[in-house]
């Protein structure tokens, strides 16, 4: 018989095999997918066990914190936001029911103190409960206000401002706003209503016309292509005919030939169309591809919430050897779309000697023992243009504001440099009943010496860049400049 | 080292896991356990080391590693339990010692367990009413469905846990008679060897039987125990894998029939197979159970850590965590590397119970060693196996972890006879040296 019982206890060993092969397999290899069946609350209810970290203004102030309710095994915490609709954009919101956006979602694993399997091992065997990590941004809650406030007396629209060396994110508004703290209750109103769309974060989100900014993204490619330089002059009449159509300067007037400094100071259409055309649309793409429009932003924020700028048709974007009409491309018409976001990218860019650096809100995670854990290290996202060229453009960018469309944009005893953009939106059907320009501004201050790069804009509106975005930045600007 | 003084050695890492266990767990919750419920971990060493002290003197060459295995287990549970309600650990541990009673008098009075061979038919008979008796008015109970319960005034209790261990030493003793009738009148049919007709009869009543349970019963979990344990004996006593897959064969047709038939057995199949069927509903705990596990990960949450109710509610997350679903609850604190220890545990038990029956030199001892040891071990799988989704999911314990009296006492009174078996054999091995004296060696095996 004793052959029989080695068989048999061979036999147990595969039955208990069995056993560890399914625990296995639930415990370890299909674990991600329970985790996200709709069936199983255990992540929700055990990330209501934690206290999330705060998020933290770049002045301390606080943007987000957890507060608890209940108590003992009860005891869970709940997300409040202390500056209601001030940070709404860009940081979003987390909740246990209703999820999560934006910030709050991206930074979700250090919020959540979340760590490998190992390290959660040691903090167990210490006895120590998951705790969340604060998160310090470099948002400046004043110049925020500022953008804020100075949007909603403006209209609709958003203000991104960047600092150029570092690609830190000083402010990013979007207007109308929405308060947080009321998505547990309004969640649903917040996302029924498709004509203020008050949870699209239009700084990311927002896909406008760039109207004359845009001659900033032809001028570099031009300059640093080598097609033209400082001194070389264009013929730019007052009407010109591009594929049978019939294109104006907007103010009407002939300017003969003029070099770049004149024609970026009086946004001369005519001018850019046949600089366009002699630059190519294969060099234009090539240097929009450098600016970063094509790609998602390589902000910290969801995939899903941020957009990608560029030449649009049916919802794909243009690119090399495209059909585009180039001459209306390099004047910020024909289909192409840009988020406010990309533009102070492309002003920040220019600012920062042709380096763009990567746009990040975050500045650094600290543990809940005061330690910084992990900071930011500033990275180029790329070099779309060269040194002189950046300082060649910021020249032309500052006549603009001295003397230029920008004049409004003119800081007392700072050089600054910019561009002023409208572009007509008479398809635009949420502008119904309203105008139909949209308001653009980019640029940066000191001019020599920049300190910040912004983008603002204003859509549905009957006023100018020049009359309606300018000041915003001026504001925005002088805010940053003052601390 | 003898035996005993391995047995001692053993029986350290026991101290060293419950001790740990219960100050991880009181650590955890403090606030809510009192620092009495600590000396329940002290109370269950010294009773540990009484029960060793007794093996000493009454079975001084049995199988050195059973016992702290066991202990190991129960020490397992009892941490597990502790855990998730102070009173109910308290109770268990109560249980325990009542188990090591049982286990003492066990000992003590089937020291000669031969008897048992003499009674068998009456001892058959005392396991077929214990299966029967849920179904007595007046006294069974319906649990989740199934009738597994017994309710004598104040005691309840799980007779099949009882009746296992009766069913086990009737087979052994029965097929100890006939394995050589059942070997050499074997025909083959159509290819198939098949065992004589004569004394197919108490065999048909044995699968009989286990439909029997699966539609009085309504428990597919003890059935197939039974008939699994029936099975591996058979294969044991007659060395004709024909007869397993015959046997299979039966079951699995009779459970096919009846699971189609009997609303409640069929219940648990189809939840079994699609549990996402009714996640609120009847495939709630099974659901339950599996995400419980992949809340574990390798290294688990740690002890007290998982979640057990709803936060803020009485309302189960993980529903008969204490009894059915210990095994997910495991796997969620202690990850799939405590569930591999649980599991490992149990083999190793499995392991030194089937080396009993190896060394046993009579027929009985060695089926009836089998046996034990292949009900323990089936019993193990049934429901880990349910917890996990590998069988439909049913109330049968695990042993020794579980919280339940019955399971423990009778589990205990399983050990007792697999330690009696063994130290008949390591005697009667050890015996042959004329000049070892009154000292049993090791390693001689």
């Amino acid at each position: 018989m004793n052959r029989q019982i080695v068989k048999l206890f061979t036999f147990v060993v595969v039955l208990f095999g069995v056993l560890i092969g399914f625990t296995s397999y639930w415990s370890v290899f299909e674990a991600d997918a329970l985790k996200e069946e709709d069936a199983n609350k255990r992540p929700l209810l055990e990330q209501q066990r934690i206290q999330r970290g705060r998020i933290l203004a770049d002045d301390g102030t606080v943007i987000a914190r957890s507060i608890p309710k209940g108590s003992g095994d009860n005891r869970r915490y709940v997300r409040r936001y202390p500056e209601s609709v001030l940070f709404g954009h860009p940081i979003g919101y987390s909740f246990v029911k209703e999820g999560d956006s934006e910030f709050e979602q991206f930074h979700n694993d250090e919020l959540v103190g979340e760590e490998s399997e190992f390290t959660s091992l040691l903090d167990e065997l210490r006895g120590q409960q998951q705790e969340g990590n604060d998160v310090v941004t470099n948002l400046d809650p004043e110049a925020q206000r500022v953008a804020l406030s100075a949007l909603e007396a403006a209209g609709f629209g958003a203000v991104a401002a960047i600092e150029p060396s570092s690609g830190r994110v000083r402010v990013m508004a979007s207007n109308p706003p929405f308060d947080p703290n009321r998505i547990p209750t309004e969640q649903n109103e917040l996302n029924a209503n498709t004509f203020e769309t008050p949870l699209l974060n239009r700084a990311t989100q927002g896909r406008y016309p760039p109207g004359s900014t845009f001659k900033v993204v032809t001028a570099a490619a031009a300059l640093d292509s080598g097609a033209i330089d400082l001194d070389s002059t264009i013929d730019a009449p007052a009407t010109i005919d591009v594929q049978g159509q019939p294109l104006a300067n907007s103010d009407g007037a002939s300017y003969g030939p003029i070099t770049l400094e004149t024609a970026l100071t009086n946004s001369v259409n005519t001018w850019f169309a046949q600089l366009g055309e002699e630059v190519g649309s294969d060099t234009l793409f090539e240097y929009l591809d450098r600016f970063g429009f094509g790609s998602e932003p390589a902000i910290d924020l969801p995939d899903d919430q941020v957009e990608p700028s560029g030449v649009e048709e049916e919802g794909e974007l243009l690119g090399r050897g495209d059909a585009v009409d180039v001459a209306r491309v390099a004047i910020g018409q024909e289909r192409l779309l840009v988020t406010p976001l990309q533009m102070a990218e492309v002003a920040a860019a220019v600012a920062n000697g042709g380096t763009l650096m990567k746009p990040q809100i975050w500045s650094r995670v600290v543990d809940p023992d005061g330690r910084v854990t992990e900071s930011l290290d500033p990275s180029s996202y790329s070099q779309p243009i060269a040194e002189e060229t950046a300082a060649t453009l910021t020249t032309a960018m500052e006549d603009v504001v001295n003397e230029g469309t920008g004049t409004n944009a003119a800081i007392s005893g700072v050089p600054v440099a910019g561009k002023t953009g409208t572009a007509e939106t008479p398809f635009n059907e949420s502008c119904v009943g309203a105008g139909d320009n949209q308001a653009w501004f980019i640029g940066f201050a000191p001019a020599d010496d920049p300190e910040i790069a912004i983008a603002a804009t204003v859509e549905c509106t009957n006023s100018f860049g020049g009359e309606l975005a300018a000041p915003i930045f001026r504001e925005v600007a002088e805010s940053i400049l003052d601390d | 080292m003898t035996a005993r003084n391995r047995e001692l050695v053993a029986l350290v890492p026991v101290a060293l896991l419950l001790t740990a266990g219960f100050t991880a767990v009181f650590a955890q919750e403090s606030d809510r356990l009192d620092n009495l419920s600590l000396i329940y971990g002290a109370y269950f060493l010294a009773v540990c080391l009484a029960t060793h002290i007794y093996l000493r003197l009454r079975l001084p060459n049995a199988d050195p590693y059973l016992f702290p295995l066991v202990a190991l287990l129960t020490a397992f549970g009892l941490v597990m339990i502790y855990r998730i309600d102070a009173e109910l650990a308290r109770d268990q541990a109560n249980w325990f010692v009542l188990g090591l009673l049982l286990f003492a008098l066990t000992i003590h009075f089937l020291r000669d367990y031969d008897v048992l061979e003499r009674y068998r038919y009456t001892i058959a008979g005392i396991g077929l009413l214990l299966l029967l008796a849920p179904r007595l008015p007046g006294i069974g109970a319906q649990v989740n469905g199934a009738y597994l319960g017994v309710e004598l005034g104040p005691i309840s209790f799980q007779p099949a846990e009882f009746s296992k261990i009766c069913i086990v030493v009737f087979l052994a003793s029965y097929l100890r008679e006939h394995r050589e009738v059942l070997i050499v009148g074997a025909r083959r049919v159509l290819g198939v060897t098949l065992p004589p007709l004569k004394h197919l009869g108490p065999l048909l009543v044995v699968w009989g039987a286990s439909m029997f349970m699966l539609v009085f019963i309504r428990d597919l979990g003890s059935s197939l125990m039974f008939f699994a344990a029936f099975l591996a004996l058979l294969y044991v006593a007659t060395g004709r894998f024909s007869f397993v897959v015959i046997g299979m064969t039966m079951f699995m047709l009779g459970a096919w029939f009846f699971a189609s038939t009997v609303p409640h057995v069929h219940d648990r199949v189809e939840v079994w197979l699609d549990p996402y069927a009714s996640p609120l509903g009847s495939g709630y705990q099974i659901l339950q159970s599996i995400f419980a596990q992949a809340d574990g990960g390798l290294f688990g949450k740690g002890f007290g850590q998982a979640l057990i109710t709803i936060p803020g509610t009485d309302d189960a997350l993980l529903p008969a965590a204490q009894t059915d679903t210990i095994y997910a609850l495991i796997v969620n604190e202690l990850g799939l590397f405590g569930g591999c220890a649980l599991v490992a545990i149990y083999l190793l038990i499995a392991a030194r119970g089937f080396k009993v029956a190896l060394l046993a030199d009579d027929g009985f001892s060695k089926l009836l060693a089998t046996g034990l040891t292949a009900v323990f071990a089936i019993q193990a799988f049934v429901i880990v196996g349910g917890v996990t989704r590998v069988i439909p999911l049913t109330g049968v314990t695990l042993p020794f972890v579980s919280y339940g009296g019955s399971s423990i006492v009778a589990n205990f009174v399983l050990l007792a006879l697999l330690l009696l078996i063994s130290d008949r054999a390591r005697r009667e091995a050890t015996a042959p040296a004329p000049l070892g004296g009154g000292l049993a060696l090791e390693g001689g095996r």
